[in-house]
């Protein structure tokens, strides 16, 4: 009855379809489940690669980010000078000779300087930094005393959140007047409204005009020093109130001494016309003060300079973290390998039945590689669920910042499946390789 | 109806065992034709196995053709080789050969599976199937839940469901109790009454002699070969 029914036995090579691949995927689940034990245990290797991927990128992301905008708040195009205590002075300043004035630091003369010699300047900012205790009332903040000019905010990119920032009229008035930080208003006002209130420091009252906006704070930033730190206990007031009221000598008591010391200016913040003129200003500068100042007694920062810096950090960080990733994912692979080499020597007698009911060594590979890339990709899977966890809870509990940036699961899901199917296609080939005789009579 | 579904010619098969060759088959020429129930016999190491390969397109002849339904397989590459398998041949094992993962319908569907054809059709065909064999009420057990007797019954289904153009079987009463054995013989000689072509290895007489036509082999050569 069936010689003549040549349609049925008709030899058409069936190509291939999306059935096939669904009847694939189907076998591969249910022989996977069949030993859940044995294939969870198999993917744990790739779920803490991609895991560990996600999460030390979210971190590393998430602390680049922070050290970056710490950088940029002092402003791309800007250049800051600060005046240092040079090393030999501050041995002497150390053994304690009360009578002795320490001079250094930056002048009103080198402002000048700058200001004349040096093309592409746009705007300069002096400022004197005092340590002093503020008073209100009762309530007691150390803070920074900064006197400087009207444009500091402008060029710090340092907003003011309440009131104003002082002008050129109390500039030249001398006012007493002044701005706080946003921590050091909360903690002298934690009940009422500091603005137009009266605060105190040494024996002079100064008037709240303004309040400047918190800034992201976070541990010491990258070279930037402590004093820019946050700025949120910081106390702004006119450049020249500062230099009437304190003078340029600043006396502090230390354990039995006194000591003196004579800054003009404690921080000069050049801003360059261009990021492009920046390195060209950061060098006319440095030549400049190495010309007029026969110490180092000053310091220069290019925040656009710290901001490569921290870039290549990041970049080699990156690199690290590749190099970290690509060997437990390979370990993954290596351990996924072996399961299925041993699943294949298992399932021989299946292989050689198969086979002889006329499945083509492809259909064998094809079986096999589905197996292997859907073990890797429900570890990255659950790598990936596990890797945005691990930063939301990180930075939860650990007050640390961390960002997922969107393609890193994508990434990291892709090397994944790529790893099953490197590390699948041997052992798929081998079962596809056997003798479907040799296969049959196996026990 | 005069074409033969099988037909071998001068077929030689040789193995390289170390250095020597042993020559399993020395020159087999036979026909089958349709509807034929043909026992092949003979002593163990008479190239029983040798034959069965080759009559199964598992392995290829050294030389000689073999034509099945019309095509010389003989020559033919592993993927085609595959497709004949799956489209004309129906195996019956001694040890049954079912996957033990898989339920009694799915391992009767498992050569339509690589025909890529529909889910649903596929499913019909293979309970069906379950159904003629007796085993309709099994059809979601595993091979372990089942009987030796019953388990070659779902061999037998599974060698039905392609409806092939011969059903090859290798010793299927070897590993059954007289009983199961004679049931199972039984379903043979229905098939063979519905007119389907049968080829049945065996070294037990009484089996060869349900067939029509014996063969017997003899240290690679074709001893006698009798219609009864």
């Amino acid at each position: 009855m069936s010689a003549n029914n040549l349609q049925q036995h008709a030899l058409v090579a069936p190509g291939w379809s999306f059935l096939r691949l669904k009847r694939a995927v189907r076998l591969g689940v249910k022989s996977l489940w069949l030993h859940r034990l044995r294939s969870l245990l198999t993917v744990l290797g790739i779920v803490f690669g991609v895991c560990s991927v996600i999460a030390m990128l979210a971190i590393g992301e998430g602390a680049s980010f922070e050290a970056q905008e710490r950088i940029k708040n002092l402003g791309s195009q800007n250049i800051i000078i600060r005046s240092t205590k040079p090393p030999e002075e501050q041995k002497i300043s150390d053994k304690g000779s009360t009578s002795y004035v320490l001079q250094y630091g930056l002048t009103y003369k080198d402002v000048a300087r700058i200001r004349g010699t040096i093309p592409g300047v746009t705007v300069l900012l002096p400022s004197r930094i005092m340590r002093d205790y503020v008073w209100n009332v009762s309530r007691r903040f150390d803070a920074e005393i900064v006197g400087t000019v009207p444009w500091y905010p402008s060029l710090r990119n340092h907003r003011v959140a309440a009131g104003r920032f002082f002008a050129e009229a109390d500039m030249e008035t001398k006012a007493n007047v002044c701005v706080l930080g946003s921590e050091m208003s909360r903690a002298l006002f934690p009940l009422d409204q500091p603005l137009g209130k009266d605060i105190r420091v040494g024996g002079a009252y100064y008037r709240v005009i303004g309040i400047m906006e918190a800034r992201a704070k976070g541990p010491k930033d990258a070279g930037a020093g402590d004093r820019n730190r946050a700025g949120a206990d910081q106390m702004f007031i006119p450049l020249e109130t500062a230099r009437d009221r304190y003078g340029e000598t600043l006396i502090k008591q230390r354990s039995g001494s006194t000591e003196a010391e004579r800054v003009q200016l404690h921080e000069v913040t050049v801003k360059a016309n261009s990021p492009e003129q920046v390195q060209s200003v950061a060098e006319a500068v440095r030549q400049v003060l190495e010309h007029s100042h026969k110490k180092k007694d000053y310091d220069i920062v290019v925040p656009l300079e710290l901001l490569k810096e921290a870039e290549r950090t990041k970049r080699n960080f990156n690199i690290v973290l590749g190099s970290i990733a690509a060997i437990s994912l390979l370990v993954g692979g290596i351990g996924i390998m072996n399961i299925m080499l041993a699943s294949v020597t298992e399932r021989t007698r299946e292989i050689g039945i198969r086979r002889a009911l006329g499945a083509r060594r492809r259909d064998i590979v094809v079986q096999f590689l589905v197996e292997t890339v859907m073990l890797s990709g429900a570890g990255g899977i659950l790598g990936v669920l596990l890797g945005i966890t691990i930063p939301y809870v990180v930075s939860h509990f650990g007050e640390m910042r961390t960002i997922v940036t969107y393609w890193a699961p994508f990434l990291a899901f892709t090397i994944s499946g790529l790893v099953g199917i490197v590390f699948g296609i041997y052992p798929a080939l081998r079962a596809a390789k056997m003798d479907p005789v040799e296969a049959l009579r196996h026990e | 109806m005069s074409q033969p579904i099988v037909h071998f010619e001068d077929v030689r098969k040789s193995y390289q065992m170390g250095p020597n060759t042993v020559e399993a088959l020395r020159g087999i020429s036979f026909k089958v034709m349709p509807g034929e129930f043909i026992s092949i016999m003979g002593p163990s190491g008479c190239g029983k196995s040798t034959l069965l390969n080759l009559l199964g397109c598992l392995d290829r002849p050294s030389s000689g053709h073999y034509f099945l339904g019309g095509d010389d397989v003989s020559r033919m590459e592993d993927d085609l080789l595959s497709m004949v398998r799956g489209a004309r041949l129906g195996f019956i094992f001694q040890s049954y050969n079912l996957i033990q993962q898989l339920t009694v319908v799915e391992n009767i569907e498992v050569p339509l599976y690589y025909r890529d054809e529909p889910e649903d059709r596929c499913r019909a065909r293979a309970i069906e199937l379950a159904k003629l064999v007796g085993l309709g009420d099994r059809i979601d057990h595993k091979p372990f839940e089942l009987s030796g007797g019953q388990q070659q019954r779902v061999a037998i289904a599974r060698a039905l469901v392609n409806d092939p153009l011969v059903i090859l079987a290798d010793e299927p009463t070897g590993n059954l109790d007289s009983k199961s054995g004679r049931e199972i013989l039984e379903v043979f000689k229905d098939l063979h009454h519905q007119g389907k072509t049968l080829i049945l290895v065996t070294h037990d007489s009484n089996v060869a002699q349900l067939a029509d036509r014996a063969i017997r082999l003899k240290d690679g050569n074709i001893e006698s070969d009798v219609r009864k």
